[in-house]
């Protein structure tokens, strides 16, 4: 069992957890993951780390609500425990000095580029965050990443707050404008990434982005995760989550993200029923 | 001596049309009298000349003690058979269930030599000793002084399971640490409730854990800690971690929606428990044509679970019934329960409908040629035969492969070409105080060697640790 020792409303649907995890908070490194399992009924679900700390013994998670399992998670208390933690899991980014770093995050991704936004300023790069969210009240950890970065952008796609329209769309004006960037980190929702992927491919900049398929066990024993890069097939959950975005086969993704929902949202209704917060 | 019937004692079972509708075990197991009956057919062999064993022990591959055990049952001693299995088997309860009795123990039987005789039902009064000692409660023997060492294993499945258990006897502090959220490895996520009830598995996990074995969920070795850090804190580590790692044939399509590998079919089915959804959260969907690609008990599995789910079910083949390596006995069930088998036939390529899912596949078809080294006759593909065939679900059973995340990251470890753990007769590797067993050093196996493994580990773990002779003989013959 693993307890909940601290709980942050980031956004109305973006909770922040920190949670008791020792051995997972030695070795989690930015660009990895964990599944949890919040109770014995539950499936089990990925979730980026977004922090690590060794010294007191704990992980930091955050997630938007996007159906059954993450509103439930959302809905939990400090004090409460998840059944089950694993990880870390996936291959850590791969931190390094490249010179001139973007860091883009949409939604609940800006929570999971945070730490990779700190560890490429702490590589020495200089590094410039681009956040999106969809309206003001969505934006998260706008201070926390403006710590680490040498300048920070956002958009909003109703413009209530910095450029009115889609992040990409503010990555293709910076780049327009002159900003060159050696790397591009993105990760955020998977039309986000795409978007991104085709703004920067004709200007030829490196760009990896951070993929979400569904995920069963998350160690490589199912397949459930596999994408397609570069015409070939890997398993995001150890070939990645990070991949070249300019391979990814980001339909494909976006196909297979789908083959659930007439069940997930069948499980929200069931849900919704019992703990009576309709929404 | 009365006549000896040339059939087993008949175990009841629940019909193909009823246990189609539900996931519930499928052979009911003996009553006492129906085992002490069975018993009786034995004829109490001795080691034919030159052997050390009567036949159906030497077909074993752990040399239960088999006459003995079965002189017990006849007797009424129940407390002594399963104490005599147990000797050399730690789960019969479940290799009662799933071992591939008929090519071992039952298929050297001396009986079923005899024109028109079945096999004594060794793996029937196993499964009844083993189920009589769980519905009375599992005797804990007294607690061992503790040694003082600990040992470390890597992998809950029989092998784990096993050696974890003998070591606990012996007084080890032992932990083991495993991937996902439940101890039990294949016996929890492949094989299915209706073959064997999960119930099963967790009473021999607490058994296990009953003798101080301390078991850690969520540790994926490798990631959560490595083989080098384990080191540091164990006296000695065992890695069974086992054959995950799900293969695909690589052909176009089957990356689209519908197509599932067979693990995760199963995974979803059986650990998450799908087939409750959405009383448990995991889904799984599963279409009205279901084609497996496979012949193996996996894919039986799958086809079975598909029948159960209310399907239309293909088994797809490329050999013929002959080569199929599942047990006879699985084929026979999935036969009755409606699964059709299109045989030397196999995929080329998936097609897709707008949305991505799967909705036919392209076959062809195949006729045996050679001989190959495994001595099967090699499938041949027929020029110009493909055919397409409606679909909407597929599942890839066509095997698994070691799992290579140990390997990958304790880089002394030696393995062969197939990804396997190298090890020496006694179940040492390349790294000092490395031991390794099951399906990581066989690729896929069987329940029952993989705890036979389990066990010579122990021994030789045992050895080592409290020997005077501490040197590593990796390789070096006995
Ligand atoms: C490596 C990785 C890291 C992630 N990090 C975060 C994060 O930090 N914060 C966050 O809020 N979300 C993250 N996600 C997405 C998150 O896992 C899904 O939103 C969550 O599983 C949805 O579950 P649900 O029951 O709430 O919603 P559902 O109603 O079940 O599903 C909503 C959508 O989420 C996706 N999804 C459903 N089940 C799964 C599953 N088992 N695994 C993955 N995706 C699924 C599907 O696309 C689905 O349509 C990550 C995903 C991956 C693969
Ligand atoms: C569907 C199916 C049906 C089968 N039917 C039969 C049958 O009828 N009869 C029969 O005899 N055999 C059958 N088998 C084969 C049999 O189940 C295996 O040979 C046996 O389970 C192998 O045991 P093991 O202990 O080596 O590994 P496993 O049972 O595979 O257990 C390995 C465990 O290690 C864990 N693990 C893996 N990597 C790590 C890591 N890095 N860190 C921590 N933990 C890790 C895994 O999660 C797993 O729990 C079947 C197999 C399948 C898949
Ligand atoms: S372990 Fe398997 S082979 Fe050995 S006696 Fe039991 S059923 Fe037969
Ligand atoms: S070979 Fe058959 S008949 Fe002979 S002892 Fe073994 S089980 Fe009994
Ligand atoms: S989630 Fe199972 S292989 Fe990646």
């Amino acid at each position: 069992m693993y307890r909940i020792v601290k709980k942050v409303d980031l956004a109305p649907t973006i909770k922040r957890f920190e949670i008791e995890a020792p051995l997972i908070a030695r070795k989690g490194k930015p660009g990895q993951f964990v599944m949890i399992r919040i109770d014995e009924k539950g499936e089990r679900i990925p979730l980026t780390l977004v922090d690590a700390s060794p010294e007191k013994g704990t992980i930091t998670i955050a997630a938007l609500e996007a159906g059954k399992t993450t509103k439930k998670l959302n809905s939990m208390k400090e004090g409460d425990y998840l059944a089950d933690v694993a990880g870390p899991l996936g291959r850590p980014a791969e931190i390094a000095k490249y010179g001139r770093v973007a860091c883009v995050g949409g939604g609940v991704g800006i929570a999971c580029i945070y730490p990779e936004v700190r560890a490429f300023k702490q590589a020495g790069n200089y590094v410039v965050s681009i956040l999106g969210a969809r309206t003001k009240e969505m934006l998260i950890l706008k201070n926390e990443i403006a710590e680490f970065s040498d300048e920070i952008y956002v958009a909003t796609d109703d413009g209530s707050e910095g450029f009115h329209g889609f992040v990409h769309l503010l990555l293709k004006k910076l780049i327009d404008e002159g900003k060159r960037f050696d790397l591009v980190v993105a990760v955020g929702p998977v039309p986000m990434m795409k978007a991104v992927a085709e703004t920067t491919k004709p200007y030829k900049i490196k760009t990896i982005v951070s993929l979400n398929p569904i995920m069963i066990d998350g160690t490589g024993m199912c397949g459930c995760c596999r994408v397609e890069v570069g015409g070939e097939t890997k398993f995001a959950c150890v070939d990645g989550p990070e991949f070249d975005a300019h391979l990814v086969d980001f339909d494909l993704l976006m196909a297979r993200n789908r083959r659930f929902i007439e069940e997930e949202r069948l499980a929200l209704e069931e849900y919704n029923k019992v703990c009576g917060c309709k929404r | 001596m009365a006549k000896i019937s040339e059939k087993k004692v008949q175990m009841p079972e629940q019909p193909p049309e009823e246990r189609i509708k539900n996931f519930k075990e499928v052979p009911l197991g003996y009553t006492p009298e129906m085992a002490m009956e069975e018993a009786k057919r034995c004829l109490q062999c001795k080691p034919r000349k030159g052997k050390e064993f009567p036949p159906c022990v030497e077909g074993c591959p752990v040399n239960v003690p088999i006459p003995q055990f079965i002189l017990a049952i006849r007797e009424g001693r129940f407390d002594d058979a399963i104490r005599i299995i147990k000797e050399k088997n730690s789960l019969p309860a479940i290799t009662g269930r799933v071992c591939p009795y008929e090519n071992q123990c039952e298929g050297s039987c001396t009986l079923g030599k005899r024109q028109g005789y079945e096999p004594v039902g060794i793996g029937r009064l196993e499964r009844f000793a083993a189920d009589y000692e769980r519905a009375k409660g599992f005797t804990i023997p007294p607690k061992p002084q503790p040694n003082g060492k600990k040992v470390a294993i890597i992998g809950s499945g029989p092998a784990g399971l096993t050696a974890a258990a003998d070591l606990a006897k012996k007084g080890y502090d032992v932990t083991v640490f495993e991937a996902l959220h439940e101890a039990g490895g294949v016996l929890v996520y492949g094989i299915p409730e209706f073959r064997l009830p999960k119930d099963i598995v967790r009473a021999e996990v607490e058994y296990v854990k009953s003798l101080g074995v301390k078991i850690q969920t969520n540790v994926i070795v490798g990631k959560t800690i490595t083989v080098d850090e384990l080191l540091r804190e164990f006296d000695a580590v065992f890695v069974s971690t086992g054959a995950g790692l799900p293969n695909f044939m690589k052909i176009p399509g089957e990356n689209l929606n519908g197509i599932y590998s067979a693990n995760e079919f199963l995974t979803r089915l059986n650990l998450m428990r799908a087939y409750e959804f959405p009383k448990y959260d995991t889904p799984i969907k599963v279409g009205k044509r279901v084609a497996v690609i496979g012949g193996g008990n996996v894919a039986m599995d799958c086809a079975r679970w598909a029948r159960r789910l209310g399907k239309e079910v293909y088994i797809v083949y490329r050999r013929t019934e002959a080569e199929m390596p599942a047990r006879k006995e699985e084929i026979e069930r999935a036969k009755e329960e409606g699964v059709n088998f299109m045989l030397l036939t196999a995929p080329v390529r998936y097609i897709g409908d707008e949305k991505g899912w799967v909705k036919q596949m392209e076959c062809i078809k195949f006729e045996l040629g050679e001989p190959d080294e495994s001595g099967r006759r090699k499938p041949v593909p027929v020029k110009g035969s493909e055919f397409l065939m409606d679909v909407d679900t597929v599942v890839v059973a066509i095997g698994q492969s070691p799992n290579p995340l140990v390997p990958q990251t304790t880089p002394k470890l030696k393995t062969t070409k197939w990804g396997t753990i190298e090890v020496d007769d006694e179940l040492r590797t390349s790294v000092e105080r490395v031991w390794a067993g099951g399906d990581i050093i066989r690729g896929d196996s069987t329940v029952i060697l993989a705890m036979g493994d389990g066990r010579k580990a122990a021994l030789s773990i045992d050895k080592y640790l409290s020997g005077t002779d501490r040197t590593w003989k990796f390789g070096v013959k006995g």
